[in-house]
């Protein structure tokens, strides 16, 4: 048994919402309620779940950009909304995270080479030459080139700019990263290329993945557990086998209901490429 | 006679890398009561061929071809007649609800326009044929609804008032692009469903764009594979999933994960990248990303091959290497 990475206990997030009217009480959504999970060091944790089922909020506790109304994040035995400041600066280094839209998570006025090397600038101090050395490494890994380098956002492709995205978070050689969505907004060929590197990064580096995603296709392929969120709660979790094939909780089997399904096709090719 | 009738559709769009071949001799035609669905990834020219039906081309697009609607020849109509035919005659349904709806105004008011506009309905006329839709596409509450505004509705609510405006003319063809994109996958299911039997009782003719395989194998009875500003393959929907003519059309669908995958296997990718419109290749935009390339596929676009027949309706495919 490998050691758990993440334990995520009793998680809360209430918000209040703008008051409706002068005198009343501002109305409070609960936007997470009582959410406890482990994940293993070396695998993958999938969150599915509809707009407003609490996922993203999920992804921000866990990424200590927000601190929860009750709960625990512990990561690598580190309680991390506990921690001091400075701690916390620190064990930011274990984490990083992949967003959805990669024409809106990179910054167009910033080389790759800036934007991939900001985390090890912010939270390394590294010298510029290590920064670069890194940079490129983080760039191999992911299959673009030492000389996109110098290149700035809008000369790439979405797939390719999801390829940085995820260059920049590996450049802190973190434990987890965590992929909001990270290819709901590309192209079915490219998706592909992102889901398979995603994997083989896994097999080299051992990474840890928490993958929140609405694609329960997508869901099955890469993650060894699931759990399904409904409003703020965890309603359904185990093996993907098991829980798409046999869903026992009528949230998860209306989701799987409704995936637009199509005849499988024998001819298919099994080849990896056309 | 046909609804609509595309001829070598051709449109050049001006970028700052100079002119491009955005579609490329796109053909097709529609009766009323069809449903037929583009589909094709980014930059293969689905949208630009519905916006080039409705005249909405961005400025400096160059149109040759022929579109026929209903016997009148639209890429060549005034502007003031194609406004008499746009959310009247052809519906239309965006992939973001949100930004397709104004957020100034109430989705009562919105819906009314076009009714107010186009059959001159008045202000309480068009009020009540608005509640009408609202309740015909399924809104709860509908009485209340027309006043609400569109950030006070949920974005499965907010793509029925989309609907609901398309519909409001009674219009012989609705084109929907990606209606159900920005939607979560339950909300999907209704929508389409709601589609569907809208488009059944009206026997209007509906096309749609979807980049989403089962969203089509579901919706439409014909499908158009689009890649590079041609369409690669047509047919009835069943015939193309069943044969998977051309190479690009076999790639898509090897490479959309599937529930029941084994953990960890590996989809199916195509290499390289979609090709920039303004440096598509002379002959077949697909060879430089096909493992089937020959010398032949690169000198000029592949004619339609002919691939086979189901119940009387034709299959193409662009490609000299598929195996008649």
């Amino acid at each position: 048994m490998t050691e758990a990475l993440l334990v995520v206990e009793n998680l809360a997030k209430r918000f209040k919402l703008p008051r409706e009217k002068l005198f009343s009480a501002a109305p409070e959504v609960q936007a997470l309620a009582g959410v406890s999970f482990t994940l293993h060091a070396g695998r993958s944790l999938g969150v599915v779940g509809e707009s407003g089922s609490g996922k993203s909020t999920l992804a921000r506790l866990v990424m200590a950009l927000e601190a929860p109304s009750a709960g625990r994040v512990l990561l690598d035995g580190l309680d991390l909304h506990a921690l001091e400041p400075a701690a916390l600066r620190r064990a930011r280094v274990l984490l990083q995270m992949v967003f959805q839209d990669p024409y809106g998570s990179l910054d167009p006025r910033r080389s790759v080479l800036q934007t991939v090397a900001e985390p090890l600038a912010v939270l390394h101090g590294a010298s510029r030459a290590e920064q670069r050395e890194r940079a490129a490494e983080a760039l191999d890994a992911v299959g673009l080139r030492a000389t996109d380098l110098a290149k700035y956002p809008h000369e790439f492709s979405g797939g390719q700019r999801q390829r940085i995205a995820i260059a920049r978070a590996l450049i802190t050689r973190p434990k987890l990263i965590v992929a909001d969505e990270p290819v709901s907004a590309l192209d079915v060929s490219v998706q592909a290329q992102v889901l398979n590197l995603m994997q083989d990064l896994q097999d080299r580096f051992g990474v840890t993945y928490l993958f929140i995603s609405h694609d329960l296709a997508v869901v099955d392929l890469v993650c060894d557990e699931v759990i399904v969120l409904h409003q703020g709660r965890i309603v359904e979790q185990g093996n993907p086998d098991r829980l798409f094939t046999a869903p026992q909780h009528p949230y998860t089997q209306r989701l799987l209901a409704a995936v637009p399904g199509m005849p499988q096709n024998p001819r298919t090719p099994p080849s990896r490429s056309l | 006679m046909s609804l609509l009738e595309v001829t070598n559709l051709r449109v050049t769009l001006q970028t700052s890398r100079g002119p491009a071949d955005a579609l490329r001799g796109v053909s097709f035609s529609m009766a009323r009561g069809d449903t037929l669905g583009l589909i094709g990834e980014s930059g293969s020219g689905k949208s630009i061929t519905a916006l080039a039906l409705m005249g909405l081309l961005p400025e400096g697009a160059q149109v040759a071809g022929s579109v026929r609607f209903g016997g009148t020849e639209l890429t060549t109509l005034a502007e003031s007649a194609l406004c008499e035919l746009r959310g009247n005659r052809i519906g239309m349904v965006f992939q973001e609800p949100m930004t397709a709806l104004n957020p100034l105004h109430t989705v009562g008011r919105q819906i009314a326009e076009s009714l107010r506009m186009h059959k001159r309905l008045s202000g309480g006329a068009a009020r009540a044929e608005a509640l009408r839709l609202l309740e015909r596409v399924q809104v709860p509450q509908a009485a209340r609804r027309l006043d609400s505004y569109p950030h006070q509705l949920s974005g499965g609510q907010r793509q029925r008032v989309v609907i609901a405006i398309a519909l409001a003319c009674g219009p012989d063809l609705l084109i929907a692009d990606e209606p159900t994109t920005a939607l979560d996958v339950t909300i999907q299911r209704e929508v389409l469903d709601l589609i569907a039997e809208l488009v059944a009782e009206d026997g209007m003719g509906l096309l749609l764009i979807s980049h989403d395989l089962g969203v089509m194998a579901e919706t439409v009875q014909r499908l158009l594979v689009m890649y590079g500003g041609t369409v690669v393959e047509s047919g009835p929907t069943a015939a193309v999933f069943e044969r998977l003519a051309h190479p690009y059309t076999r790639g898509l669908f090897a490479a959309r994960p599937r529930l029941g995958l084994a953990r960890g296997a590996r989809l199916a990718t195509i290499a390289g990248r979609v090709p920039e419109l303004a440096d598509l290749p002379r002959g077949c935009p697909f060879a430089e990303r096909c493992s089937l390339v020959i010398d032949a596929c690169r000198v000029a676009l592949p004619p339609p091959v002919p691939v086979g027949e189901s119940r009387g309706e034709s299959h193409y495919a662009r490609c000299i290497r598929v195996e008649a």
